[in-house]
């Protein structure tokens, strides 16, 4: 064994730092930090009066949230949450039926490059603009109502699937694709016997989790207008009847946390 | 293993029977789903509206080019205003979901049956209410600006960080958590030297990649009133300012795209 170390004096061990090693980068940018945190601090404006009439309004809302009223609005919220459901299920068919192509299309691998570069562009729009501002502008064009909100969501579904998907095709293994190639397969021939196999599973789990992102998207669509259990939430809000308000937003944990439940369930099952 | 008998051999198949059938037997109800969803939402729009869109659209970009580029002098200060609000909230919710999910992971839960199952709901209500209905709701309780926005987007954060922490503490190597106890320390040593040095990495990622997305979700929280250039956006909204709204949207864009690349980059630096 080892020699039995002396313990030296004057030196003891000391914790490296947990983060960044160099310390002149340490103070400058801890020090940065603390400038923009003082500034950020400054400028948070609080109406405590404002804030103390709220506290009353706070607790009326806290006692709508504990004693919900799902009876009194029943057929606005059963018709909200019906709009959400529905466009949830359309957008995210035609979502994922449109970014497989799409996602094809932006991998690197197996698309020629102006089609590449094209498909990677329908992609950057779609992911650059979150569903409310996308919301604002179908809701401008198509008219309030589920359709806008269909149009959304489909959208966004395009720039995630295809984005991920695209991905996942240039990670594929080479030596199947060139195993198939080997064979005189065509180019759909290697798209269907090399690409698929290695990627579908991966695709159904995504496409699962899409829908599940796709309905709580769909929960806040309608502030904007187009449609869904978000609609009939700001409108409660508007009313100040939140007991119904409190109704709507347990029916919408309620429902995410089954869409997220199922969702990984069947992602367990399929994968 | 699956088998199916064919001309009298005995044949290897993919799935048995009933497996077979489920599958289709899913597949047909999406599809009987999508087409009842489908016509739900055929109900609900107005047509003559979607037919009218390529000229709706047409009108909008005659109206939206060219920007008003000299309306982005108004914008300076609610830009300032979002970014703060995307920071503070990310440190207030990053500052409420460590000792949540120190509470939730089940290594190192005070009591796994009581604070756990607790912890847990905290972090799966967060998760499932989008900050913009938490802003629709604090705005009602504490009054528009930007403190609303802050604790909306803290609130939101909670869930996202709590999980994603959570999920890292409890898949720690356990023989450094031993080495450390096997020293007589505590339990708060033992989160200070064997927990936290194994997850920091891991969390600082976490909090740059929720801190991205708060920025991009913050941008929006003002169509509730909670502030930041959302509130410059519903007010260009409601005047129909289409010149304007172009504006903001490019504005929104570069400090999207600006926070992405600086999230990319610290992560890249940290992992």
């Amino acid at each position: 064994m080892t020699a039995p170390t002396r313990s030296s004096p004057g030196r003891t061990w000391r914790r490296p730092p947990a983060l960044i090693k160099s310390p002149a980068w340490r103070i400058v940018i801890y020090g940065c930090a603390a400038v923009y945190l003082a500034a950020a601090m400054g400028s948070v404006e609080l109406d405590w009066a404002r804030i103390s009439q709220g506290l009353e309004r706070g607790a009326r809302f806290a006692e709508g949230f504990l004693t919900p009223n799902f009876t009194t609005r029943s057929r606005d919220i059963w018709q909200g949450m019906v709009e959400s459901i529905t466009m949830t299920v359309t957008a995210s068919v035609v979502g994922i039926l449109i970014s497989v192509p799409i996602g094809i299309g932006a991998a690197r691998n197996i698309a020629p490059f102006p089609i590449h570069s094209l498909c990677r562009g329908v992609i950057a729009i779609s992911r650059a603009f979150q569903e409310i501002v996308i919301a604002i502008v179908f809701v401008a064009m198509f008219g309030f109502g589920p359709f806008a909100g269909f149009l959304t969501l489909s959208f966004a579904t395009i720039g995630f699937i295809s984005k991920l998907l695209a991905d996942d095709i240039e990670e594929v293994d080479e030596a199947q694709a060139e195993a198939i190639r080997s064979t005189g397969a065509g180019w759909w021939q290697i798209v269907n016997y090399a690409i698929q196999p290695q990627v579908m599973p991966r695709l159904i789990g995504l496409s699962l989790y899409r829908v599940d992102i796709n309905f709580r998207e769909s929960s806040v669509i309608g502030i904007v207008g187009a449609g869904g259990i978000g609609a009939t939430l700001n409108t409660s809000m508007e009313r100040y009847d939140y007991d119904t308000a409190g109704a709507i937003i347990i029916l919408i944990i309620v429902f995410v946390m089954l869409a997220e439940y199922s969702s990984s369930h069947i992602r367990r099952w399929a994968q | 293993m699956p088998v199916a008998p064919r001309n009298g051999q005995r044949v290897w198949t993919r799935r048995t029977h009933a497996a077979e059938w489920t599958v289709w037997a899913g597949w047909f109800a999406l599809a009987v789903l999508f087409v009842l969803s489908w016509q739900v939402m055929n109900e609900r729009t107005i047509w003559a509206f979607v037919q009218d869109a390529p000229r709706q659209g047409a009108d909008l970009l005659s109206r939206a080019w060219p920007p008003r580029w000299d309306y982005v002098d108004n914008l300076w200060r609610p830009l300032w205003d979002t970014l703060n609000m995307a920071t503070l909230g990310t440190l207030l919710g990053t500052a409420l979901a460590v000792p949540t999910a120190f509470l939730a992971a089940r290594n190192t839960t005070p009591s796994a049956f009581l604070l756990r199952p607790m912890a847990l709901f905290v972090i799966v209500s967060s998760r499932s209410i989008n900050s913009l209905i938490w802003a629709l709701l604090l705005v009602a309780i504490i009054g528009p600006g930007i403190l609303a926005g802050i604790l909306s987007i803290a609130l939101r954060s909670i869930g996202f960080i709590g999980k994603l922490l959570y999920e890292a503490i409890e898949e720690i190597d356990e023989t450094q958590v031993e080495a450390v106890r096997a020293t007589g320390a505590g339990r708060s040593q033992i989160i200070d030297y064997a927990i936290v040095p194994q997850i920091l990495p891991a969390f600082a990622g976490m909090t740059v990649f929720r801190w991205d997305i708060n920025i991009r979700e913050s941008t929006i929280l003002g169509l509730v009133g909670a502030g930041g250039i959302g509130l410059q956006l519903q007010s260009s909204l409601n005047t129909l300012a289409w010149s304007q709204v172009s504006v903001i949207f490019a504005l929104i864009l570069a400090t999207v795209i600006a926070s992405e690349w600086v999230s990319s980059r610290v992560r890249r630096a940290i992992i």
